[in-house]
């Protein structure tokens, strides 16, 4: 009978793509949770260093980081596009470069020169692609948000900055809401504002060691890393969720087609059934 | 009472130690420092070595290896920012110079990336193709 044999090879291969993206989402889920907890263990860092860094711009008199000086005329701007290296992960990346893209297209209107820095291997060729100033780039950065990685990818963009060939820096990142829901988020980095950084609780200057100017820009230094640190690791949660969500409802379009594909088979097979029988028959009453 | 201060050493990746501690030493970058609770607010840079709490009740000190960070010190808590690498200026430096090669390099390796893309592209293309054909076989069985 015609048709049955195609069938069952299609019902075959949708079968094997189902239990690859089963795997897949299971994969997902326990990285998944690790994501999460390195995105957690991340969070007291990050707020120490914002606790030390709010007192040092409300005490500091002396000496004034230029990280902390907002510049009167913004010409050139700078972007950190924090995306995942690997598909497969719902429109994750998609609707990150296209927040970055609109910014962009903004930027560009104004009059201002942007270059770029990417974090993760699909920002990186979007960019190329899109023939953007990609000044600085990592990629494979693996499940591990790794800071001795991101050192030098993000200096480049800090020492563009001191150096003035930028005048505001930005970074567009996934934020983890939760499992089911990731935003894409576009963040300034510098120069940093006073109300970024909070309020410090009660007033009182530190004594520096050895002088307050080596201090304070190795402080600021680390505080910039440790936002774009905690912008990767939420990202990477990000991924994996989104991972896992896709993958489940490609596993549940699988089922639903295996089962059409299922009733198609035996409505043939009972067709040619059918039609065999009454053939048989109707020889039998031709021969009688 | 005890004479006590709240010490807590975090690095980028993970929390390392909370607690009280009666007595506290680090590798500042001037020299080593010793500092008792109710100490004036400081902060300082610390070199790469070892981190010594000593804790109330325990008559060894704690280590804590740290590569390097900074301290901050207020009267009642330390709070001790590790860093993960191993930092130095001409480290940092090395490494932003090969980031910014990797960069130039890759836009001037654009044409075969941009094949590479071409080629994903048509790949994707072939794939939906394929999805709508078999939809559409579907809806005519």
């Amino acid at each position: 009978m015609a048709g049955s044999k195609e069938i069952r090879t299609k019902i075959k291969s949708v079968e094997n793509t189902r239990k690859i993206t089963k795997a897949m989402e299971m994969v997902a889920a326990s990285k998944m949770r690790k994501a999460q907890d390195r995105m957690r263990a991340s969070r007291p860092y990050a707020d120490k260093i914002r606790n030390v860094a709010a007192h040092l711009s409300f005490a500091q008199v002396e000496y004034k980081h230029p990280f902390l000086v907002k510049r009167d005329v913004v010409k050139n701007v700078g972007l950190i596009v924090v995306s995942s290296d690997k598909g497969l992960c719902g429109g994750l990346n998609t609707n990150m470069l296209r927040l970055s893209v609109n910014q962009m297209k903004t930027w560009e209107s104004e009059g201002k020169a942007i270059s770029v820095s990417a974090i993760g291997n699909k920002g990186f060729s979007f960019m190329n692609r899109l023939g953007a100033k990609v000044k600085s780039h990592i990629t494979g950065l693996g499940d591990v948000p790794n800071m001795e990685n991101l050192i030098g990818t993000i200096k480049v963009m800090l020492d563009a900055y001191e150096a003035g060939e930028i005048d505001q820096l930005y970074i567009c990142y996934t934020k983890f809401i939760n499992t089911m829901k990731q935003e894409p988020t576009m963040q300034q980095l510098l120069p940093l504002s006073g109300e970024q950084l909070g309020s410090p609780t009660g007033h009182w200057d530190y004594i520096y060691e050895p002088e307050a100017k080596p201090v304070v820009d190795n402080l600021m230094m680390r505080y910039i890393e440790s936002l774009i640190y905690n912008a990767v690791a939420e990202n990477m949660a990000s991924e994996q969720s989104s991972r896992m969500v896709a993958m489940k409802s490609a596993s549940d379009n699988a089922k639903e087609v295996i089962g059409d594909l299922k009733l198609i088979y035996n409505k043939a097979r009972q067709a040619a059934i059918t039609k065999e029988i009454s053939e048989i028959v109707g020889g039998a009453a031709a021969v009688a | 009472m005890a004479n006590t201060v709240h010490i807590d050493v975090v690095s980028a990746e993970a929390s390392i130690f909370s607690g009280e501690a009666e007595f506290v030493v680090a590798p500042a970058s001037a020299g080593e420092v010793g500092i008792y609770p109710h100490h004036a607010p400081m902060v300082t840079t610390i070199k790469p070595g070892a981190l010594r709490i000593k804790l109330p009740n325990a008559a060894e000190e704690t280590l804590i290896f740290i590569s390097g960070g900074i301290l901050e010190v207020q009267p009642g808590l330390i709070t001790v920012l590790a860093d993960t690498a191993v930092r130095g200026h001409d480290l940092d430096e090395a490494k932003a110079i090969a980031a910014k090669e990797a960069a130039e390099e890759a836009m001037q390796n654009r044409t075969s990336d941009m094949d590479y893309a071409k080629a994903q592209a048509e790949l994707s293309e072939a794939l939906a193709q394929i999805q709508a054909i078999e939809r559409l076989r579907k809806i005519t069985h």
